[in-house]
């Protein structure tokens, strides 16, 4: 048996994790008890409990989820948002212990030592960090607490608690491996960004923790490398690098004076990139990269703000540079409690904890991501100057109406430097009955134009229950301008949307028409009147 | 034996007298192979304004754009709220490269167009009123210097107050596929006519398929010079206008 032990100096730090399970839905401040989603790239990344209830999982497609919950309210992931509405639930456990670290918006971690000592044990502590952010959060949503030895243990520990009701689970020190044990493999995706690999070890019958940590570290490591001794020591109830992480020399610190004092957002946004960069430049100078960075504003009144974020995987330029967004954000539009009294003057950036860099790929042409730093700068300065809401990407969906087909989503919400193949019409590979075919109207009206459709008569054109036109449709009439004759038309093409829902049916025929100049429109019929929805110019 | 250090800056220069001004194919942007006969340069000149209009202006704009974008190159998308998306992605937009800004007024319009000329490759634009000379020769200035290319999608082309570089007109569509109360829109032939300054100051026009039966953007008929014009090369037609820049 070849399975390590693990010695009394190498175990895990003893940690607490506050987790509130689909922390997404709660920032979107739903209706209580409504069915909410939130969805990423057309997938589900968080579900209220009404919906969970009603059969939504994560990872489902948004259309199946809806098929599920016919009700349910869909909101596009914001991750500025999460952080935002997070920062109150940190700064609510400033009076238990100045250590506490963000994960992510949701999720928060900090050393059990002292804090344990002083309330008297790990039960009562985490029965009072519980009862704490539960009071910061108004009681509205469910907190789980874990201990355990390890972030990683003590994230399961918690998750573990909302699996079986309870507001927190303690596992004892040196039982960390024990309680690992039985967890599916795929749970170290909660700590670790290595899905293909995680792929791998569940074909290979590497089905439970325990079947990882069997493994002789020295075989793992030969296997899969990195990511490989990472899962394997997670699996084992260890840090994640305890070994290689050491605390930097001071000076790797970055500080950055900001003249005018800045008390917006947008323009905080520009000085977080450039500190963001030269922190980052500063480490890959040394070989080295940030897994933990302690954000500090001071404001023009002399108050100081910090909070530290933690990465598991080391934080790359723009992830740095979004982490010190939100939490300006967070600072800047939070409420009175924790709001500073001025504009923020300095910035500084203080690297908690650095590991050697390692692992990274570049891309083959030398450039490290797809989106070139000129169109980031624009995008910013452009939200900026038009609002955050002005700058969108194109996503595609699926649906019926061209125009359904494809969505503008706030670019603030998702990251111009990965690849989207949300972005691509592709990525929707299920049938849409009674889609409009290809080709597709190069316009097309947000608020369809009411146009008149009439017949040889001069009749208007009706279109049965039964889908039968009254008369070949003649002549078409666009508001405020003379009628065409229409030299060619195609249809009915009868539509039914959401006929299990009396408030949102739909029910309306298509028609594609040519007038008398060549010019094809697409309309639409619907209650006995026209409406022109795109033109194919 | 210590080496002398090289003398860096007069390297620098060197470096920049002995490079080439630029490689022909950098000065400019891909287009449909069905369009590279039209234009003289077989592509969008960096640094230029190109207008669409007629019968089929918005999707010659998103034809235009298309290739620049599957190459690489961003796209941004000033106003033009009703620019149908998924025509843009099947007449070979890269949507994943394309940025999409809400109509900024016309207050901020010039400036959001300079910023977006300073970053992407190709802007698409909708103006709504007309332009002043001073804005016009900020953008085309803009334009060169970064060598993006400004596309108007529809519209008047008099809002601009000289002459754009390339005006590519649409005339009526036919389309096929659809009759009388059966059949459906499957194809469009329409007559192209470009023109412009300097090498495009001879108009040429071909029938093309925009699109074709398989979704396929190819020319219908073959290329010929405008009405009236003999067989000379478009190339060595005097230009009827000078160039102001």
């Amino acid at each position: 048996m070849a399975r390590c032990r693990v010695t009394a100096e190498e175990a895990g730090t003893r940690t607490l994790v506050v987790w509130c399970p689909d922390w997404s839905v709660l920032a979107s401040e739903p209706e209580p008890a409504a069915p909410v989603i939130v969805v990423r790239a057309n997938r589900v990344v968080a579900a209220s409990m009404a919906a969970r209830a009603a059969g939504v999982e994560v990872g489902l497609r948004r259309r199946a989820a809806q098929r599920r919950c016919p009700s349910v309210e869909v909101v596009d992931h914001d991750p500025g948002r999460d952080a935002r509405a997070f920062e109150p639930v940190a700064s609510s456990l400033d009076a238990v212990t100045p250590g506490v670290e963000v994960t992510r918006p949701g999720t928060l971690a900090f050393a059990t030592r002292g804090p344990s000592r002083y309330f008297g044990g790990d039960d009562s502590l985490a029965e009072r960090v519980a009862w704490m952010v539960s009071g910061a959060l108004g009681g509205r949503w469910p907190v789980r607490v874990g201990i355990a030895d390890g972030a990683f243990g003590a994230l399961l520990a918690a998750q573990a608690a909302h699996r079986r009701g309870a507001a927190s689970v303690v596992v004892a020190p040196g039982e960390a491996a024990a309680f690992l044990a039985p967890h599916p493999v795929v749970t170290v995706l909660e700590a670790l960004d290595v899905p293909g690999e995680v792929d791998v070890w569940r074909r290979l019958g590497l089905r439970t923790l325990r079947q990882m940590a069997e493994l002789p570290r020295g075989d793992v490591a030969a296997r899969f490398g990195n990511p490989g001794v990472a899962a394997h020591r997670l699996a084992s109830g260890l840090d994640l690098r305890p070994l290689a992480a050491r605390h930097p020399v001071p000076d790797l610190a970055v500080t950055q004076d900001l003249d005018p004092a800045v008390d917006r957002v947008d323009r905080a946004a520009f000085a977080a990139k450039a500190l963001a960069d030269r922190l980052h430049a500063r480490l890959a100078d040394d070989g080295l990269a940030c897994t933990s960075v302690l954000v500090e504003a001071r404001t023009e009144h002399g108050e100081v703000l910090a909070r530290q974020w933690r990465h598991e995987g080391a934080l790359s330029a723009s992830a740095l540079a979004d982490r010190i967004r939100w939490q300006l954000d967070g600072w800047l539009t939070g409420s009175g409690a924790t709001r500073p009294t001025a504009g923020v003057n300095r910035l500084a950036l203080v690297p908690v904890e650095v590991v050697a860099a390692r692992g990274r790929q570049l891309g083959f042409w030398g450039g490290e991501t797809l989106v070139d730093e000129r169109i980031w700068r624009a995008v910013v300065r452009l939200q900026g100057q038009l609002g955050a809401e002005a700058v969108t990407v194109p996503e595609v969906r699926g649906g019926r109406s061209p125009g359904e087909r494809v969505v503008r989503v706030p670019a603030a919400t998702v990251d111009l430097t990965e690849k989207r193949p949300a972005a691509r019409v592709e990525s929707i590979t299920e049938p849409w009955p009674g889609q409009v075919p290809a080709p597709a109207p190069a316009t097309v009206f947000a608020d369809p134009e009411p146009v008149l459709v009439a017949d040889a008569r001069g009749e208007p054109v009706t279109v049965s229950g039964r889908t039968e036109v009254s008369a070949p449709p003649v002549t078409l009439t666009v508001a405020g301008r003379r009628p065409v004759r229409l030299t060619a038309w195609a249809g009915p093409w009868p539509v039914d949307e959401r006929w299990w829902d009396p408030a949102r049916h739909r029910r309306r025929a298509r028609f594609q028409v040519v007038d008398q100049e060549g010019a094809a429109h697409l309309l639409a019929v619907e209650a006995g009147r026209w409406w022109r929805e795109a033109t194919y110019d | 034996m210590a080496v002398p250090a090289p003398d860096l800056a007069a390297l620098r220069e060197l470096g920049e007298r002995v490079r080439p001004l630029s490689a022909a194919a950098e000065r400019v942007l891909p287009v449909p192979p069905a369009f590279a006969g039209l234009i003289p340069q077989g592509g969008l000149v960096r640094g230029s304004t190109v207008v669409t209009s007629g019968s089929a202006a918005s999707s010659l704009a998103l034809a235009l754009a298309g290739p620049a974008t599957a190459a690489g190159s961003w796209c941004a998308v000033v106003g033009a709220a009703h620019l149908g998306l998924l025509a843009a992605a099947e007449l070979g937009v890269a949507l994943e490269r394309t940025l999409l800004i809400a109509d900024p007024g016309p207050q901020e319009w010039a400036g959001t167009v300079a910023a977006l000329l300073d970053a992407v490759e190709v802007v698409v634009v909708q103006p709504t009123g007309s332009i002043t000379p001073t804005v016009q020769r900020r953008l085309v200035a803009r334009a060169r210097d970064r060598g993006s290319v400004l596309l108007q999608a529809g519209g008047c082309s008099e809002v601009w107050a000289s002459r754009p570089d390339l005006a590519v007109d649409s005339g009526a569509s036919r389309w096929e596929g659809v009759g009388v109360g059966h059949g459906r829109l499957r194809a469009r032939r329409v007559e192209v006519r470009i023109s412009g300054r300097r090498g495009a100051a001879r108009p040429r026009s071909a029938e093309l398929w925009l699109p074709g039966p398989e979704g396929q953007i190819a020319l219908a008929a073959p290329a010929h010079p405008g009405a009236g014009a003999g067989d000379r090369p478009a190339a060595l037609a005097a230009p009827a206008w000078r160039d102001a820049g």
